[in-house]
């Protein structure tokens, strides 16, 4: 019984991390982009475009709106396209990187929002074009922001993935459902509650010194 | 594509502005923030603007690297007019005009060293010439043993000399200083002052700097121009604009306006008062001060001093003379006449009975 306990965690624990680490890489390649054109659409900002501004704003808006379980199952037709089964690891992907990647995005977007608006002024004084001043000024100077908010948005798809599973995506919280829930088997259940403590601490942490040794403004 | 200073004319001035105006709305309302700036900016001289905050003067200092447009005339520098060039060229400009500012912008994420590299790295210099210029502008700030700091790491002083590298690393003929002591103490001010100094009579670069603190004016500049609700008020050289300044905007900034008499002071003559309350302004080469025996013979009464101040600027001794005259009845022309070769200006404050 304990072995097999321990062999359940552990495939379930893989699980989870797969389909948040192949969703969170989607959703910081995308979501990433997306904040650096909300920033930069914006009224003050160096390329200012109501139109485009607004209407990516819309969907972030309208993405971020729909609770995970509801887009999860309203996505099912998707995901059945993209990944060609709306069952296991692979399925969760699509819902999971759809839901972090505007909450990525809104989050990585304060960071670079806050970016002093000298130090803009300073890189188009030394004739920086706006690509230049995008890559030399505001992404390194966001980026102890742009890790702790990647940690937040960890540890929320972490959360996430949990309902997915329970719907069938396999990972911590499948297991936690089947046997916790269904069977009532409450050894199993505490065992999956530690992994997932566990596990948000280690992001967490991580995160947390990655962006301390990133930010130079306190030294 | 444009070149910028390749044949230099020096008989033209090299920022010339003609019939500037930039207007903006402010929640519907417009202002006219500049108006009709009619400016020349001498090659490698120290041009200070000065004027109370939201005069126009950082309007002005950024309309001459486009940072911000001028609604109507023009801007030449070395004859190029400046306010009809395309986006690229704009950012060609800016690699010749270098900027330093009141909080400095430095990059907090990048080193001394690399914050200073910027401006080549982003115009594609390759590695060893990048390397060879910043060593060297951060051997001119003093600031070489620093190079592997964060601006977190140094004081504000030290800081603006990063400023002042970072604009020279690309051999700009231009530097622009937006209050760029207005945030350091006494000390890093002089420093960075004597610096400024150092680079325009090393390098021949012309500044052009705007401030409202008089003390910069006076310590490095040439020319100055006084900025008052968008328009140029008064103009000149520094110890001729000093030694008179005409506008009551100018007095102000100056701080003349504070009188610290030991009595009260009458507009008019009556039979209470004894004496008249004079003003005299001097201002000569520093080799010919004035004779002060000479210039208080002519009087023929006894002469109080109540108030004197001094001044060495640009070579020119500067200076203000307040003193009480046991005579109420003075000529004020024929003594103005007799005293043309040591006296600027006269004038009566008023009369006064002081006791003594």
């Amino acid at each position: 019984m304990h072995d097999q306990l321990i062999d359940l965690l552990i495939t379930g624990t893989i699980d989870t991390l797969l389909m948040v680490g192949v969703s969170a890489f989607f959703a910081l390649l995308i979501g990433l982009p997306m904040a650096v054109i909300l920033v930069n659409t914006s009224e003050h900002g160096i390329y200012p475009s109501k139109s485009i501004n607004q209407s990516l704003g819309w969907i972030v808006n309208i993405t971020r709106s729909i609770p995970f379980l509801i887009l999860m199952v309203a996505l099912i037709p998707l995901t059945r396209l993209i990944v060609g089964t709306s069952y296991g690891v692979w399925a969760a992907v699509v819902p999971l990187t759809l839901a972090a990647t505007p909450f990525f995005a809104r989050i990585a977007e304060v960071s670079l929002r806050e970016v002093d608006q000298g130090l803009i002024e300073a890189a188009q004084a030394m004739g920086c074009n706006r690509k230049q001043i995008v890559w030399h000024v505001l992404l390194p100077e966001a980026l102890p922001g742009i890790v702790a908010g990647f940690t937040v948005t960890l540890v929320t798809m972490i959360n996430s993935s949990a309902i997915a599973g329970a719907i069938g995506a396999g990972g911590l919280g499948d297991i936690a459902y089947r046997y916790g829930y269904q069977r009532f088997d409450m050894q199993i259940m505490l065992a999956v509650i530690v992994v997932l403590i566990v596990l948000v601490m280690l992001i967490q942490a991580t995160g947390d010194t990655l962006a301390n040794q990133l930010d130079k403004r306190k030294i | 594509m444009v070149s910028f200073g390749s044949q230099i004319d020096f008989s033209v001035p090299h920022i010339q502005i003609r019939h500037l105006n930039k207007f903006y709305d402010v929640q519907g309302k417009q202002v006219h923030a500049l108006k009709n700036i009619n400016l020349d900016i001498p090659q490698g001289k120290i041009l200070g603007i000065i004027g109370k905050s939201g005069a126009g003067k950082s309007s002005l200092l950024r309309t001459l690297n486009g940072l911000e447009q001028a609604n109507e005339g023009s801007i030449h520098i070395h004859q190029q007019e400046i306010a009809t060039l395309n986006h690229q060229d704009l950012i060609q400009l800016r690699q010749k005009i270098g900027m330093i500012f009141q909080h400095f912008n430095l990059m907090s994420a990048k080193t001394v060293w690399e914050n200073v590299a910027l401006p080549l790295k982003i115009s594609n210099f390759n590695k060893a010439d990048i390397e060879q210029r910043v060593n060297e502008v951060l051997e001119l700030v003093g600031l070489s043993d620093k190079a592997q700091h964060y601006p977190s790491q140094l004081s504000g002083g030290q800081k603006q000399r990063v400023g002042i590298a970072r604009a020279l690393v690309s051999h700009p003929e231009i530097l622009l200083c937006d209050e760029a002591t207005s945030a350091l103490d006494p000390e890093s001010t002089s420093v960075v002052l004597s610096l400024l100094k150092e680079i325009n009579q090393k390098l021949g670069i012309t500044i052009v700097l705007i401030t409202h603190e008089m003390q910069v004016i006076r310590e490095i500049c040439d020319q100055v121009v006084v900025i008052e609700k968008g328009e140029i008020v008064e103009s000149g050289q520094v110890w001729s604009v000093f030694s008179n300044p005409e506008q009551p905007i100018t007095q102000e900034l100056l701080n003349l306006e504070q009188l610290d008499l030991p009595f009260a002071l009458y507009p008019e003559k009556d039979n209470t008062v004894s004496h008249t309350i004079l003003k005299l302004k001097y201002a000569s080469e520093a080799k010919h001060s004035p004779d002060l025996a000479q210039i208080l013979n002519r009087f023929g009464h006894s002469v109080h001093l109540y108030q004197s101040h001094i001044d060495t600027i640009q070579n020119h001794l500067v200076g203000t003379l307040i003193v009480g005259v046991a005579d109420l009845d003075i000529d004020l022309q024929q003594l103005q006449q007799q005293l043309k070769n040591q006296i600027a200006h006269l004038e009566v404050l008023g009369y006064a009975r002081p006791t003594h």
